[in-house]
């Protein structure tokens, strides 16, 4: 049962990472415009004007 | 500007939306925020952006336009905001921009903009997440531990114990604390809450779990205690977010009401102004085509003025110096020179807004399902588990004393274990999701539909109605004329040549039957009596019967009419109705059929509105009614214990709205009303009412059925917990299941059959 000392750790931290991103996506505003995203996909970029 | 965007056709490419017409633009200056660095920034809510084909229109435009250095359209808010450098570009070029493209544009107060934010969801959001990883972690702990339960080593299960303890206790510190706080408001104030059983639960688990733990014992509730976080969480999130729509819903319909105004300064200057600093005295400008946003009284010009939100009445009215014009009248014809009389504050809307208040207020006496049943739960839980607790610890000792040894003797320990068990099992997950968990459903369908419910309770609100009162202008009709006369090919192009030169919405109604084609050479209107051109080198004359064909007999029904007179041809009279919304007749009757009483309560004229109701097949009407009445006839129905469902759409409908049980208006209705109903329809169609009564009557059938179920768990799990017979397993287990069964049952409305006419 030593592999536990090494397992339960990896796997925990594995799920504070996926905890941590989802928290930073939180923070940075990706949830903002759902909708707007999900069009914003059909979008080429060069189909916009260069910014000046 | 470039090319591509000017020839693009009007409003949505993908024809989500109607492009809005190129009215009255707006000068949103008042609104425009800058920072430090020189540059603005532009809030506006854009209305009928829909898809990929909107954003990219109307940001390449923006970004197309000198000085702008960032344009981003959020679609699901349908806020656009724009920045650029000061004095490169002014905002009325901006907001004129988005017009010409075919979408509606109002500018957004920037001090409403900075409270979008919304901190408590963001809280409960974090909260959720960091509940969701502890369950799933803690589970990975408590699944060898109840698998493993025969083989596993004493020690190695203590250890898998403090694993858990040091990922659960943490998370549940901090998802617990919207309970936490909750729950001490509620005890300072002397009273309690859903959130004190919940708080005490997770508190007492977490410590006697904790103590379990130390002593090496066999029962650890950590997985209980972080599901049961997860879960109330879900609840508390969606209950969160059908509120915060609800107040983005309003606070967006408010938002819209901060319109501008053009004063004249004393030195002659125009300049665009917000509404609210307009004072007493103050001149303003009301350009054709405007809708005044204070009360005033005209001196200069004449005009004819669009009422039908503020009275009901179809057909215009004339206006001439020292007439007053209401905050809400739309002037068609000429621009008027105003003086202000009264200030936003206390001009006619603003009177309106307090009958509004006053009926919003009866409505706040309404006690949502849900409270009713946390009222009835919180005590019984409370006292259950202190039952336990005291018959654990002391009845097995008396009655062995008394010679029944049945029942062995437990420790204190123990029984606390037991209570706290009682006090898991009991606790109000599938509670807590059994009423959100179907509104969520419910609403969501009928957005889709075209129905926005603004509020959950809104939904139970709907469901208990048994009457419903319609307004006429605009709800039960269209609000907009139509060509009744049939007219040869060659006249009817004449006069909308003509009528292509007027605002009127007679006018409008001839041009719309007509379809596109040329305008008058030359025209001037004549205010309040018509508008005479030159069509195919004859002049021509259209509006009233005195200016147009003085010498016609007077006609004998009171139909909205126009009367064109061409050259030398004998005058024409061009009839209008008010037509009925296509299903409006068969609503009534799917309404009659449901067993609702249906009445109509409008501000026309009796003639008018006894035709309409007539028509549509209602039997109960009033006529001439004004708004404080309609307000009144809502009290007294209510008084005779009637549960009223109100259908309108102007000013003078709100006071009604506000005082009904439930309301509904047309997306058509004036801000003022949407903010008042409960729900907003789209579309030309009056089916939307019906689908919104049948879904929120099958939500409110699941919502029973949801509480009868959680009410059966518990009356199930509560003597099995109070015997003393609950592992964390069969907690966990129950716990699981009857959260799913809920919200299972929750989703079985979306596969409900929609009405269709």
């Amino acid at each position: 049962m030593d592999i536990l000392a090494f397992l339960i750790p990896a796997a925990l931290s594995l799920g504070a990472m996926g905890l941590a991103a989802f928290l930073w996506s939180l923070r940075a505003n990706q949830y903002e415009d759902l909708e707007g995203a999900a069009h914003r996909i059909l979008l080429d970029d060069d189909d916009l004007p260069p910014r000046e | 500007m470039d090319a591509a965007t000017l020839t693009a056709g009007a409003g949505c490419p993908s024809g989500h939306s109607v492009a809005a017409s190129a009215g009255a633009s707006v000068d949103p200056t008042a609104f425009v925020r800058t920072d430090d660095s020189g540059a603005e920034t532009l809030e506006l809510l854009v209305q009928g952006a829909r898809c990929a084909g909107c954003i990219r229109k109307i940001e390449s435009a923006m970004l197309a336009l000198p000085g702008v250095s960032d344009a981003r359209l959020n679609l699901s808010t349908s806020r656009l905001r724009v920045r650029w450098m000061r004095g490169r570009v002014d905002a009325r070029t901006i907001a004129d921009g988005v017009t010409r493209l075919g979408y509606a544009v109002t500018a957004f107060d920037p001090a409403e903009g900075q409270k979008q934010i919304d901190q408590e969801g963001r809280l409960l959001l974090r909260a959720l997440a960091v509940a969701a990883f502890a369950s799933m972690n803690v589970m990975m702990f408590s699944v060898p531990i109840w698998s493993g339960d025969l083989d596993m080593e004493g020690s190695t299960r203590t250890m898998m114990h403090w694993w858990s303890a040091i990922v659960a206790i943490p998370a549940a510190l901090y998802a617990g604390q919207p309970f936490f706080r909750s729950a001490i408001a509620a005890l300072r104030h002397g009273r309690t809450n859903m959130d004190v059983p919940i708080s005490i639960a997770v508190i007492l688990t977490l410590s006697m779990s904790l103590v379990e733990t130390a002593t090496g014992r066999h029962h650890a509730y950590f997985d209980s205690v972080c599901m049961l976080l997860f879960l109330l969480l879900i609840g508390r999130y969606l209950d969160h977010r059908l509120r915060e729509k609800a107040r983005t819903a309003a606070r967006d319909l408010l938002a819209m009401q901060t319109k501008t105004a053009v004063r004249i300064a004393p030195d002659g200057r125009a300049e665009s102004v917000a509404a609210k600093a307009l004072l007493a005295g103050d001149t303003i400008l009301l350009a054709a085509g405007e809708r005044a946003a204070v009360d005033g009284v005209v001196m200069k010009g004449a005009s004819e003025l669009d009422c039908a939100l503020l009275t009901g009445e179809t057909l215009p009215t004339q206006t001439k110096i020292g007439d007053t014009v209401h905050a809400g009248a739309i002037n068609l014809t000429h621009p008027l020179r105003l003086r202000v009389v009264s200030p936003v504050e206390s001009s006619l809307v603003a009177q309106l807004a307090r009958l509004i208040e006053i009926g919003e207020q009866g409505r706040a006496r309404f006690v949502r399902i849900a409270d009713k049943a946390v009222r009835l739960y919180v005590p019984v839980v409370h006292t259950l588990a202190a039952a336990t607790f005291l018959f654990w610890a002391f009845a097995p000792k008396l009655l062995n004393s008394v010679g029944v040894t049945s029942i062995a003797a437990i420790s204190v320990h123990d029984a606390v274990m037991i209570a706290v068990a009682v006090l898991i099992i009991t606790c109000p997950c599938a509670l807590g999701l059994a009423v959100p968990a179907v509104q969520v459903v419910a609403t969501g369908r009928l957005f889709k539909r075209g129905v926005l419910v603004k509020s959950g309770d809104a939904l139970e609100r709907l469901a208990q109605i048994d009457t419903v009162v319609f307004d006429k202008t605009g709800t039960l009709t269209l609000g907009k004329p139509r060509l009744a006369t049939m007219l040869d090919a060659a006249t009817l192009r004449a006069a909308a040549a003509l009528a292509r030169c007027s605002r009127h919405p007679l006018s409008r109604a001839l041009v719309d039957a007509a379809g596109p084609g040329a305008a008058a050479r030359s025209s001037a209107e004549v205010a309040g009596e018509g508008i005479i051109g030159d069509v195919d080198g004859a002049t021509a004359r259209l509006g009233r019967r005195s200016f147009a064909a003085p010498h016609a007999p007077e006609s004998q029904d009171d139909a909205a009419e126009l009367w064109f007179a061409h050259g030398d041809v004998a005058p024409v009279r061009i009839a209008f109705v008010d037509e009925l919304r296509p299903d409006a007749k068969l609503v009534i009757a799917a309404l009659n059929k449901r067993g609702l009483a249906v009445e109509v309560l409008s501000g026309d004229r009796t003639g008018a509105v006894s035709e309409a109701a007539r028509a549509a097949g209602v039997a109960t009407w009033n006529a001439e009614v004004r708004p404080a009445e309609k307000a009144a006839r809502l009290e007294a129905l209510r008084a005779a214990g009637r549960k009223v469902l109100m259908v309108g759409d102007g000013l003078n409908d709100a006071p009604a709205l506000a005082a009904a049980h439930a309301s509904a208006s047309p997306g058509t209705a004036v801000e003022v009303s949407q903010a008042a109903s409960d729900i907003v329809f789209t579309g030309a169609r009056l089916g939307p009412v019906i689908d919104a009564i049948d879904t929120a009557r099958t939500a409110q059938k699941r919502i029973r059925e949801n509480l009868t179920l959680s009410a059966l768990y518990n009356a199930v799990a509560v003597p099995v917990a109070a015997l003393g017979f609950v592992t964390p397993l069969i907690a966990a287990l129950a716990m699981a299941g009857s959260s799913l069964l809920v919200t299972l049952n929750a989703l079985r409305l979306q596969g409900m059959r929609a009405w269709t006419s």
